[in-house]
């Protein structure tokens, strides 16, 4: 590029200031030194979440698909700048999320932040005589569908299933619960049926159980509307009820949600399900702000207070002055948080309660992701890595220690092999090592672990264009040259060499930076930039020193 | 200091026993490639859990698994990573349900949690993929690796005849088969750092090729009156101090990364040390060879053509 020393000497050392500069320390805001290069999660520690919009309950066209990513990533984004981390990244990868949190301290609770839908719903509590009534129709199907043996098995065993007549008088001294009486009578004439046809059992409970399968699981819960399962039967009953022939059989205008939370009655533990009327009174939609969140001090519960905005206000207030005394149930994710009696017409302020069992930091976070607002879709987290910080500060403390060695043993090779010329390509290796570290810096490039191992045998082949060169050198003196001749053409001769090396390396390198991800990324970029470094080094560096060392005296010998 | 000076080896007449040496190593690969049933591919490639454990104090496998199974947790793979000293680090892979995955680590914490205290161990790692991600990987490493093979072909026919970018590529595909063999045989996991080390190796080894090569092309141009035999066996026996001392050097570097590196770097640190050396001694003992068939094969086809258009 110049053909003066001097020009040659200001490219050099413009460059390795420019390199230099960039790798000075940063001081941080605390006064603390902040390390010159972006360091990959795997070697600061850190979460990172691949998240997919979970399309399976619509079918959503191409656009609406874009737009739905779209919308969650602002959402994640809101949510994230609450929560307080330190340079997160969140970005679109085609159609997934990438969320990057460095240094979280607690992996679980960032990604709950991350991934809960938080679609916030205050619906009424029906009386439940709707689903009562349907009760029968329903277990019908479900005999139909899934066939009387296939239940037998899966009811009776591993322990019988009690008394139906028992469980549902249980409660009957609630008042309300009128609706329920009437199943039992109804139930008690199947019973009769079903002792004439299937009388080859010895079981008398057996018959009941197989024909009023989920009328048997069910009893009565606190209030009217609200029944218990059995936790264990659970998934057997969300099975049943996700059946289109009993999906078809449920009134029209009653939805049925889980509670959120195990509840222990007498030795064994239950779940509610609440019948709750479809439309919602509102939505989270209409919230205008959600928090600080405290603890009951009476119950105590932890409660997370809101605010309504104007409009939602109005709603709100539309839907619960026409049902005071009714039950209204706080329905977040389609779980049932909590419901409370309405006393009075509600507007913009209301707050929500959560079951005892919560911590303060969870309603604390409840209140983030309301403020933050809801996905417009739920997410599922398709990959999902976490590095603590102590094994990202054990990688580096190894990756410098093997990186050092590496060059010291390098740097004796060259001397030990070429003495005064090892010299110079020890000054070329030097000028690498600073190239390299600063063209990472400077390009805000990502150091991962597996970049380390592309950075230390970078080291090992960036001296070989070096060993190249030397060697023609010293062949062209074998051939009676004069150390200059012999250095000019050593250095021409070597270089289709050099590119070609190089180059396929440099496509390698393209390569994999375009397949991989994050770690592997890494290593393609300091390899590439490494190619690049060594190159500049080992060529221009290196002949550089030669001139100067050819220019001060008219030199006999090389030793080389 | 010097190595090599004035060396004079007839490497090509000793092709037929480095073809031996070749299918040995190979058939040794292979073995070892069936006898374990197939690359162990990690979680990336599989989908799956995997967790890693630090633990304050020396912990069993079988103290560890008895935590494990009391919590529910049945089918975990226990690979202990560090031998002696104080305290365990173990790798767990997790069976876990398709789209369960990433709650493998939070079970694990509950799993060891009921055992020991908090402050006894540490989940230092984690990854979890769903299948989707890992055949998403898979798909896009065969991509890669087929990639970087049909551009650095090209490159090789733009810059040297096709016989010299097709000898290199023999000797690519040989490198890359032994390394396979020895990441079966080492009992090494197919991760995407190991694929990183798969396409490094394609690197280095055509580097490797294309220095001898561009001697040879050289040589070639100087028309001596020697056999092409005799002129390959004389550009390996010049670039042959640059091919050790470049060798030296790069395994100088990698054997300090795989004996300092730390455990979650040294499969990676090995794999480019077997395609190092491999790469080296292929561009000797099966690019150089192959270049010489290839030219024999079309010298006789020419000779027939030759005879066969006089008669």
């Amino acid at each position: 590029m110049f053909k003066s020393v001097r020009g040659r000497l200001i490219l050099i050392g413009a460059l390795v200031l420019l390199c230099g500069w960039s790798l000075v320390p940063e001081t941080g805001e605390n006064g603390e030194r902040l390390w010159p290069l972006k360091l990959g999660l795997d070697l600061q520690g850190g979460m990172y979440l691949a998240l997919e919009v979970d399309t399976s309950a619509d079918t959503l066209s191409e656009a609406g698909l874009n737009d739905a990513v779209d919308r969650t990533l602002t959402t994640i984004r809101n949510r994230i700048d609450q929560f307080g981390v330190r340079e997160p990244t969140v970005q679109r990868s085609g159609d997934r999320i990438i969320v990057e949190l460095a240094g979280i301290q607690d992996p679980e609770r960032g990604k709950a932040i991350v991934t809960q839908t938080a679609f916030l719903e205050f619906k009424l509590i029906t009386d439940g005589t709707g689903f009562a009534a349907a009760l029968t129709d329903i277990d019908e199907a479900i005999v139909e569908v899934v066939g009387a043996e296939n239940l037998a098995v899966d009811l009776l065993a591993p322990e019988p299933v009690p008394d139906l007549s028992d469980l549902l008088e249980a409660p009957a001294a609630e008042p309300g619960t009128d609706a329920l009486p009437d199943t039992a009578g109804g139930a008690a004439d199947t019973v009769g049926d079903a002792g004439e046809t299937g009388d080859d059992d010895p079981s008398a409970e057996t018959p009941a159980a197989v024909l009023r399968p989920l009328g048997t699981l069910l009893r009565q819960g606190e209030g009217p509307g609200i029944f218990l399962a059995p936790t264990q039967d659970v998934p057997t009953i969300e099975e049943w009820l996700a059946l289109p022939e009993v999906q078809e059989l449920l009134p029209r205008d009653v939805e049925l949600h889980w509670g959120s939370e195990e509840k222990g009655v007498a030795g064994a533990t239950y779940l509610e399900l609440y019948a709750l009327e479809e439309d919602p009174l509102v939505t989270g939609d209409r919230l205008a702000d959600a928090g600080p969140a405290s603890r009951d001090p009476t119950f105590n519960r932890p409660i997370v207070p809101f605010e309504m905005t104007r409009q939602g206000g109005r709603i709100f207030l539309r839907g619960t002055q026409g049902n005071i005394g009714r039950n209204m149930a706080i329905v977040l994710d389609n779980r049932v948080q909590s419901y409370a009696v309405i006393r009075g017409p509600l507007e913009r302020r209301a707050q929500i309660e959560l079951q005892p069992g919560a911590s303060l930091q969870e309603a604390q976070d409840l209140a983030l992701v309301l403020r933050a607002g809801a996905l417009p879709m739920p997410i599922s987290v398709v990959e999902e890595r976490n590095v603590s910080a102590s094994l990202g500060e054990d990688s580096i403390r190894q990756g410098r220690i093997a990186f050092i060695l590496g060059i010291i043993a390098v740097v004796a090779l060259m001397l030990v092999y070429y003495r005064l010329a090892g010299v110079l390509a020890v000054g070329a290796l030097v000028t690498y090592v600073i190239l390299v570290l600063g063209a990472l810096a400077g390009l805000q490039a990502t150091l991962t672990l597996p970049g380390i191992a592309g950075l230390i045998l970078s080291i090992g082949m960036a001296v070989d264009a070096n060993v190249l060169i030397f060697e023609r050198v010293r062949e062209e003196l074998a051939s009676e040259k004069t150390p200059r001749n012999a250095v000019e053409s050593g250095f021409s001769n070597a270089l289709s060499a050099i590119v070609d090396a190089n180059l396929t390396t440099l496509i390698t390198g393209a390569i994999l930076f375009q397949f991989g991800t994050g770690p592997v990324r890494g290593f393609a970029v300091t390899l590439c930039i490494g190619i690049i470094a060594s190159f500049f080094s080992a060529v221009y560096v290196t002949r550089t020193l030669f001139l100067i060392y050819l220019n001060r005296r008219v030199a006999k010998t090389l030793s080389i | 200091m010097r190595v090599f000076r004035e060396a004079n080896f007839k490497f090509l007449s000793a092709r037929r026993h480095a073809y031996v040496v070749s299918a040995a190593i190979l058939g040794v690969g292979l073995i070892g490639l069936v006898a374990r049933g197939g690359l162990q591919a990690g979680v990336e490639f599989t989908g799956g859990a995997m967790v890693e454990v630090t633990f304050a104090d020396v912990v069993e496998t079988a103290n560890l698994r008895a935590a494990l199974t009391g919590a529910g947790m049945e089918g975990v793979q226990i690979q202990q990573l560090r031998g002696g000293g104080e305290g365990s680090e173990v790798l767990l892979r997790i069976p876990m349900e398709e789209g369960d995955e990433t709650q493998a680590r939070a079970a694990v914490g509950d799993a060891l949690g009921a055992t020991w205290a908090e402050s006894d161990f540490e989940v230092v790692r984690s990854d979890a993929l769903s299948s989707k991600v890992g055949s998403d990987f898979q798909r896009r490493a065969v991509l890669a690796v087929l990639i970087s093979f049909v551009l650095t072909l090209f490159y090789l026919a733009f810059r040297f005849e096709w016989r010299f970018g097709v000898a290199a590529v023999i000797a690519t595909v040989h490198d890359i088969l032994i390394t396979f063999g020895f990441i079966a045989v080492a009992g090494v996991e197919m991760t995407l750092s190991t694929v990183a080390a798969l396409l490094t190796i394609v690197g280095y080894s055509l580097n490797d090729t294309i220095v001898v090569f561009d001697r040879v092309r050289e040589n070639l141009r100087k028309k001596r009156r020697e056999e092409y035999r005799e002129t390959l066996d004389r550009s390996i026996n010049e670039t042959l101090p640059r091919t050790v001392l470049t060798s030296g050097t790069t395994m100088l570097a990698l054997l300090s990364l795989a004996v300092l590196g730390g455990a979650v770097i040294r499969p990676l640190a090995l794999v480019l040390i077997a395609g190092v050396m491999v790469g080296t001694y292929s561009s000797i003992f099966v690019a150089a060879p192959a270049l010489l068939e290839i030219h024999d094969r079309a010298r006789r086809a020419a000779a027939r053509a030759a005879a066969h258009s006089a008669g």
